[in-house]
């Protein structure tokens, strides 16, 4: 066994793409750019592909770091890389940001053609089936017809999920981890929360703040700090910050006094240092219209009926915001339409974000599934 | 790939070609992946040990990690074609709503279990001590088994439970009892059903 080791120096590319693409909303885009990055490389047969999708705040970084910052590793660096859960030495893993995101792909920062001017407010609504849609085009373009393997968690893993019904035939694998088939009630109640931060913060001028020259950053703030919370569970941010006051006393103020009000400030403030607000009230809402099942009268298994991937369904003990139970749904839809798949329920404290951290037993789950996977070339 | 166990043979001869099957605490995934190569059924495990859970995703089965002291409320009615537990009966509190969740979920269960009749625990007894042996290899004060029970006491339960014996195999040390199963065997292998 070798050391599990960084892809090292990653360099971001950028595709055009010139034909329109019709979007859920209505809407259209005449033309776009995805911005991605690649790891490992490409087989003969094109048949090592895997697609990995981000989640809220994620980007096309997936892992490795950029020559010019070297301790900016990817997202889900502890996954990918040579000797790691997603072996780039087998796999050619794909990260990919999400049309409408801000960091390079084509989203309401960038300038709108007709105008010459930023989108802002006038980008159109994209949802989980528009950036699927978009990331088969761009396989397209890399000649991939069919990936080993889509995976992703949170809203990540409700992408992988879409993948397998819109393109039955180009996944063989899906891992849908620390997911849900839908949003519940309470949390569309919270994307709402985050939501109201933002449209309510006079500096985001309908959404064309950047017209005006400023940054909606409290709004940013508290959409972030209550987004983080419902990341961590009850355990976790006892057993980080408990009680603790910054002074070691009360001093009666409102300013940051326990840790975990300094913490969400201090995550607050960095967010809203770069992401893009526009962006955070789109992927919400994508968030809150993913549903497979509503074009099935609410039916999940008789949505899932397309699918004919092989799945892999993981979820974490403490996870409030996509709990165990909500990934019991799918299994149970893909159980009744006789698909193969397999679900571990993961023992972490870490809540939520459970899913980004580096678990033993989380991480020889994933292992032993992609080890599992045959491409053509390898042993 | 280790060596068969003595009792996946006879279970394969229950099970048809590409038949439906659940294997309820189905350790590292060797019968499901038995019954895979040989009768190539579309199968699913449970089980609720990580390091199990792992061993089956790498054995090439369907796991999924449940707890079987929650029952089987996920699964559908008649659903599998057989459903499978093996040396697990006698570590469950609920023993008739197991049974039952099978008959519910699965056309037929299959069952086996230690014998605590088998003659050689008779023997302990009498020696005043509880039995030891190779599918009892627990100490009274560290045993994970729950329910003592021999394969009269099995087949009595059945009965009153309105569960019909389609087939029973008794095995001492592996090998097949013709006769005096509750005195020569050591284990009980049971083909489960109902009456329609």
């Amino acid at each position: 066994m070798t050391q599990p080791q960084s892809v090292g120096v990653v360099t971001p590319r950028t595709q055009r793409f010139t034909e329109p693409l019709p979007l859920k909303s209505g809407g259209c885009l005449d033309e776009y750019e995805l911005v991605y990055e690649t790891y490992g490389t490409l087989n003969a047969d094109r048949s090592n592909a895997v697609l990995v999708c981000h989640a809220l705040s994620g980007s096309h970084h997936v892992a490795g770091y950029y020559a010019d910052a070297p301790e900016r590793a990817g997202w889900w660096d502890n996954l990918v890389g040579p000797g790691k859960p997603l072996d780039t030495r087998k796999f050619f893993v794909i990260g990919v940001n999400n049309l409408g995101g801000c960091y390079g792909s084509t989203g309401p920062t960038s300038i709108n053609p007709a105008t010459g001017q930023p989108w802002g407010a006038a980008f159109p609504f994209v949802t989980v089936e528009d950036w699927v849609t978009s990331q088969a085009r761009l396989a397209d373009a890399l000649g991939i017809k069919r990936f080993a393997a889509v995976v992703g968690g949170s809203l990540g893993g409700m992408q992988a999920l879409s993948w397998t019904l819109q393109y039955p035939d180009r996944v063989a694998h899906a891992a849908v981890i620390a997911a849900a088939p839908r949003l519940s009630a309470e949390n569309i109640a919270f994307n709402e929360v985050a939501r109201q931060a933002i449209l309510t913060d006079p500096e985001f001028h309908g959404g064309d703040y950047i017209a005006h020259g400023v940054v909606p950053e409290r709004g940013l703030r508290l959409a972030r700090m209550v987004g983080h919370i419902t990341y961590l569970s009850d355990d976790a941010m006892a057993e980080k910050f408990g009680r603790s006051l910054r002074h070691g006393k009360q001093v009666f103020s409102y300013d940051a006094e326990f840790e975990i009000e300094s913490y969400l400030r201090y995550q607050g403030k960095k967010f809203a240092g770069y992401f893009d607000a526009n962006t955070y009230l789109l992927t919400t809402k994508a968030l809150d219209y993913f549903d497979p099942a509503f074009e099935h009268g609410g039916n999940l298994p008789a949505a899932l009926s397309r699918a004919q991937a092989n799945f892999l369904v993981v979820s974490f003990s403490t996870d409030w915001r996509f709990p165990p139970e909500r990934s019991h749904e799918i299994v149970e839809a893909l159980l009744h339409n006789r698909r193969n798949v397999s679900y571990a329920e993961i023992d972490s404290a870490a809540g939520h974000d459970s899913f980004l951290l580096s678990d033993a037993i989380y991480h020889g789950v994933l292992s032993a599934y992609f080890d599992r996977i045959e491409v053509s070339g390898h042993d | 790939m280790t060596e068969l166990r003595y009792d996946f043979q006879a279970i394969a001869e229950w099970i048809g070609e590409g038949e439906t099957v659940l294997d309820l605490g189905c350790g590292d995934g060797s019968l499901l992946r038995h019954l895979q190569d040989t009768r190539g059924v579309l199968g699913y495990g449970v089980e609720a040990d990580p390091e199990n859970v792992r061993a089956c995703i790498r054995n090439g089965i369907n796991v999924l990690q449940i707890d079987l002291e929650r029952g089987l409320a996920g699964f559908e009615d008649g659903f599998f074609d057989h459903v499978v537990m093996s040396f697990s009966l006698q570590a469950i509190h609920n023993t008739v709503g197991i049974l039952t969740e099978m008959l519910r979920v699965g056309h037929e269960a299959v069952v086996s279990f230690p014998n605590f009749a088998y003659w050689r625990h008779r023997q302990a007894i009498l020696n005043g001590h509880m039995p030891v042996s190779e599918n009892l290899p627990y100490q009274w004060y560290n045993t994970p088994n729950v329910r003592f029970f021999t394969i009269a006491d099995f087949e009595s339960l059945c009965e009153m439970n309105g569960i019909v014996i389609r087939d029973a195999i008794g095995f001492d040390e592996g090998e097949r009892v013709k006769e005096e199963p509750n005195f020569l065997a050591s284990v009980g292998l049971f083909r489960l059903g109902r009456d329609h």
